[in-house]
C-alpha cells in the first residue's frame, strides 16, 4: 500500500448511539476523494477520528501507512465555520499553524504572505477577519489549513455555509488552485454537483448509523472548468447517485 | 455620523435635566430654605472644594495609592486563580463554592477586624480593595474561559497545539471582553473600598477627611469629598474602558464591503 491515508474498518458510537458502524475509506497521493452523505450521518465524526480529536471504538488510522489512531497533528483540518479568530489579522491567522509548530512570528508571516497573492487576499493581510466576506474567510480559512500541512488536507464542508453563488466561484477557483498543489485531499460535503465537480473518486456513505453504499470513480477529464456542470458524463454520474440516495 | 448627532442631543437631555436639578438646589439653599449645614448650595460646595483642594491633595493621593495597589494585586490574583481554576477543574470544585458563598459576607463588616488585625497602616484598607474587587474579576474571567468555543479549541488541538499555545493564542484572547466587564464591576466599587477601609480607622486618605468634617458639620466638605470619589471612580472607569479598546481593537472595526468572491 502506499496511500496517503488509510481508514480501516472504522466503528464509533457515542453512548448509545451509533454513528460510525463500519467504514474503510482510503485516500491515494494526489487525489481529491470526497465523502458524499445526508446531514448528520457521522461524516464529521469520521474526520475527527482522521485528524485524532477523537478515538475509534475499533479501527485503525493509517496516514503514510504508519498507524497514528487517536494523534493529532498529522494532517490539516478545516471545518465549516472558517474559525479565524477575530482578534488576530487574516495574515496572523494564517500564521497560527506556523506558530505551533515553532516558528517565530516574523519568518511565519514572511512565509504565510507568500502565499496571499495565490489565495486571491493579497492586499487583505492586516484586516481582521469580520471586516471580511464569507468566501474571503473560507479562503483565508484554507490557507491556513494549506500552511499546516499541505500534503493531507482534510475539508468538512468548507463550503457549506455560503450562498450558491460565492459557492459556485468558489468551487471553481479551489480547482485551480488544486492545479498548483500536490496536495492529496478528503473532502465532505453532501451538495452531489460539488463532490462529482471536484473529485477523483466519491464515497456514498448512508444515514447514520454510517456504512459505506457505494464507491465512484469519476472520470470526468481534467482540468475541469464550469462547463462540466453541464456535460453529459456530469449528468449520468449525478443521475446514479441520486438514484441511490433515494432509495434509502 | 446621524448615531453620533443622536447620541450627542441624548446626553444634551439629561446633562440639561441635571443642570436644572442643581439649580433649583441653587436657589433652596440660598434663600435660605434649608440650612447649609444641612445642604449646602452647589456653588459653595465648589467653591469649598478649590479653597481646600491644596489640604485635600495628601488625602487623595493616599487614596489612589490604596485603591491602585489594591486594584492591581486583585487583577493579578484573580487572573492568576481564574486560570488555575479553569485549567484543574478539581481545583475549581475545591474553591469556587467557597468563592462564592465568602461574597455573602458583606466586606465591609469585616473592615474592623482587619483594623485589629492589620493596624491603622494602609495594609487593611488595601486588603478590603482586593477583597471588593477579587472577585468580579476571577468570576468573570472563570466565565469566559469556560465558554471559549470547543471548536476553536479542537482546531488547535488538530494541529498540534499544547496547553500552553492553546491558552496563548485562543482561551486568554477569548475571553479579554469577559475579563474586562468584571475589570470595569472592580473598578466601580474599588475607591468605595478604600474609603470605607479609611473610615474605620486611620490617619490619612478621602475617608479620613470625611470623617473630620462630618464631626465638625462642614457639610460643604463633605460633599467635596464625595465629588472627588465619584471623579476618580470615574476616571479609573474611564481608564478601563481605555485600555480596552486598546487591547481589543478588533471589536471596534468596522466592516468593510469586500469584492472578489
Amino acid at each position: 500500500m502506499s496511500n496517503k491515508v488509510d481508514a480501516l474498518k472504522i466503528k464509533k458510537s457515542f453512548g448509545s448511539l451509533d454513528t460510525i458502524r463500519d467504514v474503510t475509506v482510503s485516500l491515494e497521493k494526489n487525489k481529491f476523494v470526497s465523502i458524499l452523505g445526508p446531514s448528520g450521518c457521522g461524516k464529521s465524526t469520521l474526520f475527527d477520528i482522521i485528524s485524532g480529536l477523537e478515538k475509534p471504538d475499533s479501527g485503525d488510522i493509517l496516514i503514510n501507512d504508519i498507524n497514528y489512531t487517536g494523534k493529532t497533528g498529522k494532517v490539516s483540518y478545516m471545518h465549516q465555520k472558517d474559525l479565524l479568530l477575530p482578534w488576530k489579522t487574516i495574515l496572523d491567522n494564517t500564521c497560527i499553524p506556523l506558530q505551533i509548530k515553532g516558528l517565530k512570528i516574523t519568518q511565519a508571516r514572511d512565509k504565510a504572505n507568500t502565499y496571499f497573492n495565490l489565495f486571491g487576499l493579497s492586499g487583505f493581510e492586516n484586516y481582521y477577519p469580520n471586516q471580511l466576506s464569507g468566501g474571503m474567510r473560507q479562503r483565508a480559512a484554507l490557507l491556513r489549513t494549506y500552511l499546516f500541512s499541505d500534503d493531507i488536507m482534510l475539508l468538512d464542508e468548507p463550503f457549506g455555509g455560503l450562498d450558491a453563488i460565492t459557492r459556485r466561484s468558489m468551487q471553481l477557483w479551489l480547482l485551480k488552485l488544486l492545479e498548483n498543489f500536490k496536495s492529496s485531499i478528503l473532502f465532505i460535503t453532501h451538495s452531489v454537483d460539488e463532490a462529482i465537480f471536484l473529485s477523483d473518486s466519491i464515497y456514498l456513505f448512508s444515514k447514520r448509523p454510517a456504512f459505506i453504499k457505494a464507491t465512484f470513480d469519476i472520470d470526468i477529464p481534467r482540468p475541469r472548468d464550469y462547463k462540466t456542470f453541464t456535460s453529459a458524463r456530469f449528468n449520468e454520474i449525478k443521475e446514479k447517485i441520486i438514484n441511490l440516495l433515494q432509495s434509502e | 455620523m446621524m448615531k453620533k448627532t443622536k447620541k450627542f442631543l441624548n446626553n444634551l437631555y439629561s446633562l440639561l435635566f441635571f443642570l436644572i436639578l442643581v439649580a433649583i438646589w441653587e436657589i433652596f439653599s440660598r434663600t435660605g430654605t434649608v440650612p447649609n449645614y444641612i445642604l449646602p448650595a452647589p456653588t459653595m460646595i465648589i467653591y469649598s472644594l478649590f479653597t481646600n483642594f491644596n489640604f485635600m491633595g495628601r488625602h487623595i493621593l493616599i487614596t489612589i495609592y490604596e485603591t491602585l495597589t489594591g486594584f492591581i494585586i486583585s487583577v493579578l490574583l484573580g487572573i492568576i486563580i481564574a486560570v488555575i481554576m479553569d485549567g484543574l477543574p478539581f481545583v475549581k470544585k475545591v474553591i469556587y463554592p467557597l468563592l462564592i458563598t465568602s461574597q455573602t459576607i458583606p466586606i465591609i463588616t469585616l473592615a474592623p477586624l482587619f483594623i485589629i488585625w492589620f493596624g491603622y497602616g494602609y495594609l487593611p484598607k488595601i486588603i478590603i480593595v482586593i477583597l471588593i474587587c477579587f472577585f468580579p474579576i476571577s468570576v468573570s474571567l472563570l466565565q469566559g474561559l469556560g465558554s471559549v468555543d470547543i471548536e476553536l479549541i479542537n482546531l488547535l488541538k488538530s494541529m498540534g497545539a499544547g496547553r500552553y499555545q492553546i491558552y496563548k493564542i485562543v482561551k486568554l484572547p477569548a475571553s479579554l471582553p469577559s475579563l474586562f466587564s468584571g475589570l470595569k464591576i472592580a473598578a466601580t466599587y474599588s475607591i468605595m473600598g478604600a474609603t470605607v477601609g479609611e473610615w474605620v480607622g486611620g490617619k490619612d486618605g478621602i475617608g479620613v477627611y470625611m470623617l473630620r468634617a462630618k464631626y465638625s458639620f462642614a457639610t460643604d466638605k463633605v460633599f467635596g469629598a464625595i465629588i472627588i470619589i465619584t471623579v476618580l471612580s470615574i476616571c479609573l472607569l474611564k481608564l478601563i474602558e481605555f485600555i480596552e479598546k486598546k487591547s481589543m481593537p478588533w471589536v471596534f472595526y468596522e466592516k468593510i464591503e469586500t469584492m472578489g468572491e
